[in-house]
């Protein structure tokens, strides 16, 4: 019985070590600890994501698998590359001023002196936390095509009508505005906590070796902020190539199809007009695309993290 | 004793036919006939309106011994649109829900015929017009019931001084209370006419350009009664013709008469136009002038609910049914249908249109005389003509008569009115033409 034994319990009391060594693994620890987040994401992001590339192989009555067709057929209609055209116009012009705007004011409140500063920061991100359908709809009276404020005003001092929303370079120009209106103050804070993480010696430094405020620009803070920089347009460029909320309710893409975005032309084709496989496939043109620029992006952040 | 041995292909062949014969008897009320029923009907904007279904409902529930959850899905934000797409794709949500204009030819292969509950409805209610007929009945095959709520015409709204005092027309005395209409010389010529001479007044028409629906149903409209047809029954696309080039000139006329920022309205601009003093003419249901009654009495004193213009084919006027539909995955598919029958009789109708001052259109030709059309004010008779009592007009819908997957895309993405602004932007018509028969082609995909 014990010859028996013997081996059993040698193995029971290996496997009993290996499992309490993999349970002190940090690695493990981590990975049990992230395993939470890790099912939140897979429910609510890869399994949503992973349909929707299932649904973008489905002919039109989702019966039949057709790989590829739907871009394909996408390709050839005028209206998708105008509908390209606009998100690149969109989100680039965009997220441009954003990181200028951001850029500019974080340095304005970055100089108001400490105690003061607080209240600044706190009005200036006013923009960003209201959801934003709901400031749109602020905007959207501020725009609106018969009874706008801002004509109003105009009018008072004898300024033509502009209307806003009903011709197509107007009506660009408001959906961007807005956009811009709602996410600068994102760059701003972003912007600002970089600011202030560079060392203040470095532009005595710079004083004392006689650079201009332009040069202490271009020489310390760009170089300094570099990282940051590249990811709050990586993040902001993608979350404005996806952006619904602002064009549908100023514009819903209109007039005509002046100001549709991906994401409400998606809604137009798939939910409105009952083509969920080709609305899909307008939805998901561009993630190759970001993937790519993310990849490189966040490669030459690390690159340079490991210089660093 | 004797044991019976049951195979799993036995156990799940008499499941299958169990199951089978629960879903397809018919319903008889009794102690075992008590079950649940979800339905999903359209929010009201009036306020009170989904009152009366409620309470319709409940004594349907009470008296057949049915526990009915009730949901007001509202229409805003696409809300029971996506509710409807959601309930589509998942096989599973409300046993009735209600769909309107081309949802239940999209959903037709999920829908539970309804034949049986329409022949009866129809011999005891009368006909329905045949837009209705279009869009609820695919293939021989009732997909719905036309329901009472949210269903309506989009016809004109006028505001009685302003047409008098500028475009010399006593609309009043071209559609009066009690009578049938006296209106032979309203034609698209007299349209346009008054249309300038509003405009030239100071208060123009207010009809939309935009890809929303009161926006397509007008045009829709429009081009009906000048014949002119997109894409025809067998799906072919015959929009290069005669009658479509002048539809659309007649447009281009009268957008130089519309406001300059008519291609970006909504549903809800020429409703704030017409409350806001400023239109002489809406294309609308009643809400804009319920609307008036309550921010601005002023103007609903003059606002009257009548007939479309005539065209060279003919008076069209558009009109938009909700269908109250059944899934096929529905648990309860008998309860359904008679719950359906008891809110298609003509006591439940003349109840939910009262709730909804008279919003409500029921599709069935012996509902269009109820009281509350002849009563409402003011001004007294303001909404007699709105169901169209005498049939002056034709009702319909825009992209007919063209297959259901085809005509849905062109209402939803507002081919007829971009082509109408595209036009009057400068655009040639024949290159107008070549867009909207492109677009199309890619509407033609399986």
């Amino acid at each position: 019985m014990a010859d028996i034994a013997a081996p059993n319990s040698a193995v029971a009391t290996r496997g009993r070590n290996s499992l309490h060594k993999l349970v002190q693994r940090k690695s493990t620890v981590a990975f049990l600890m992230a395993l939470p987040l890790i099912l939140l994401i897979t429910i609510l992001v890869a399994y949503p994501a992973g349909y929707a590339v299932w649904l973008s192989m489905l002919n039109k009555s989702m019966t039949k698998f057709v790989g590829f067709g739907n871009f394909q057929f996408l390709f050839k209609r005028e209206t998708f590359w105008e509908i390209v055209a606009q998100s690149c116009l969109f989100a680039l012009t965009a997220v441009l001023f954003k990181a200028m705007i951001g850029f500019v004011v974080a340095h304005f409140v970055n100089n108001i002196p400490t105690k003061g500063q607080r209240k600044w920061r706190g009005m200036l991100l006013v923009p960003w936390v209201i959801p934003a359908a709901m400031s749109t709809l602020s905007w959207l009276w501020l725009f609106d095509p018969s009874y706008s404020a801002f004509n109003w005003i105009f009018a008072h001092i004898g300024l033509p009508k502009i209307s806003w929303l009903g011709e197509a370079g107007w009506a660009r120009f408001s959906v961007i505005l807005v956009n811009v209106w709602a996410g600068a103050p994102f760059f701003l804070i972003m912007y600002l906590a970089a600011l202030k993480s560079v060392p203040e010696q470095l532009y005595e430094a710079a004083s004392i070796d006689g650079a201009t405020w332009w040069q202490r620009i271009w020489y310390v803070t760009l170089p300094m902020m570099r990282n940051i920089i590249a990811i709050t347009i990586l993040f902001s460029t993608i979350v404005t190539f996806a952006n619904f909320d602002i064009v549908r309710v100023l514009t819903s893409g209109g007039p005509l199809t002046a100001t549709h975005v991906f994401a409400t032309w998606a809604f137009k084709v798939g939910i409105e007009s009952g083509d969920i496989p080709l609305g899909a496939t307008v939805s998901l043109f561009m993630v190759p695309i970001l993937a790519v620029a993310a990849t490189f992006i966040l490669r030459d952040i690390s690159k340079r993290g490991s210089e660093v | 004793m004797v044991s019976r041995k049951v195979s799993r292909r036995r156990f799940v062949a008499s499941t299958a036919a169990l199951s089978t014969a629960a879903v397809a008897a018919p319903f008889v009320r009794g102690a075992y006939a008590a079950g649940k029923l979800s339905v999903g009907f359209w929010d009201h904007w009036v306020p009170n309106a989904n009152g009366a279904t409620e309470t319709l409902i409940k004594e349907w529930g009470e008296k057949e011994k049915v526990e009915v959850q009730i949901d007001f899905i509202t229409s805003q934000g696409n809300k029971l649109l996506l509710t409807t797409a959601a309930e589509g794709q998942a096989k599973s949500g409300h046993d009735i829900l209600a769909q309107n204009t081309f949802l239940p030819a999209r959903y037709a292969e999920v829908l539970v015929p309804m034949n049986d509950v329409m022949d009866d409805l129809i011999k005891e209610n009368g006909k329905v017009n045949a837009t209705v007929e279009y869009l609820g009945k695919v293939g021989g095959k009732w997909l719905g019931i036309p329901a009472t709520v949210g269903s309506q015409i989009k016809g004109p709204c006028s505001r009685l001084d302003y047409m008098k005092q500028f475009a010399g027309l006593d609309i009043k005395a071209m559609y009066p209370a009690g009578e049938a209409p006296k209106a032979d010389n309203w034609t698209f010529d007299t349209f346009l006419k008054a249309a300038e001479a509003c405009h030239k007044g100071g208060h123009p028409f207010g009809i939309g350009l935009g890809t929303t629906s009161d926006n397509v149903d007008t045009i829709g409209a429009v081009f009906h009664a000048f014949g002119a047809v997109l894409v025809n029954e067998k799906g072919d696309i015959v929009l290069k013709n005669d009658q479509v080039r002048q539809a659309l000139d007649f447009y281009k006329k009268l957008m130089a008469f519309l406001p300059p920022d008519v291609a970006a309205w909504d549903d809800a601009s020429n409703n704030k136009f017409l409350v806001s003093g400023q239109a002489s003419m809406i294309m609308n249901p009643p809400s804009a002038w319920a609307v008036a009654k309550r921010d601005a009495p002023q103007v609903a004193e003059q606002c009257w609910t009548h007939g479309f213009p005539a065209g060279p084919k003919g008076r069209y006027a558009p009109f938009l049914p909700f269908f109250w539909c059944t899934w096929s995955f529905s648990k309860n598919q008998s309860a359904a249908k008679s719950l359906l029958r008891h809110l298609s009789t003509r006591d439940s109708a003349e109840k939910m249109v009262n709730a909804s001052g008279g919003y409500d259109l029921p599709s069935f030709e012996k509902f269009t005389t109820f009281k509350v059309w002849a009563e409402a004010e003011p001004p007294k008779g303001t909404l007699y003509h709105y169901p169209n009592p005498y049939n002056h007009q034709i009702l319909s819908v825009a992209a007919a008569p063209a297959p259901h997957k085809i005509a849905e895309q062109i209402y939803n993405q507002g081919i007829q009115t971009q082509m109408a602004v595209r036009y009057f932007k400068g655009e040639p018509l024949e290159k107008t033409l070549d867009w909207a028969s492109g677009e199309i082609e890619g509407f033609m995909r399986n």
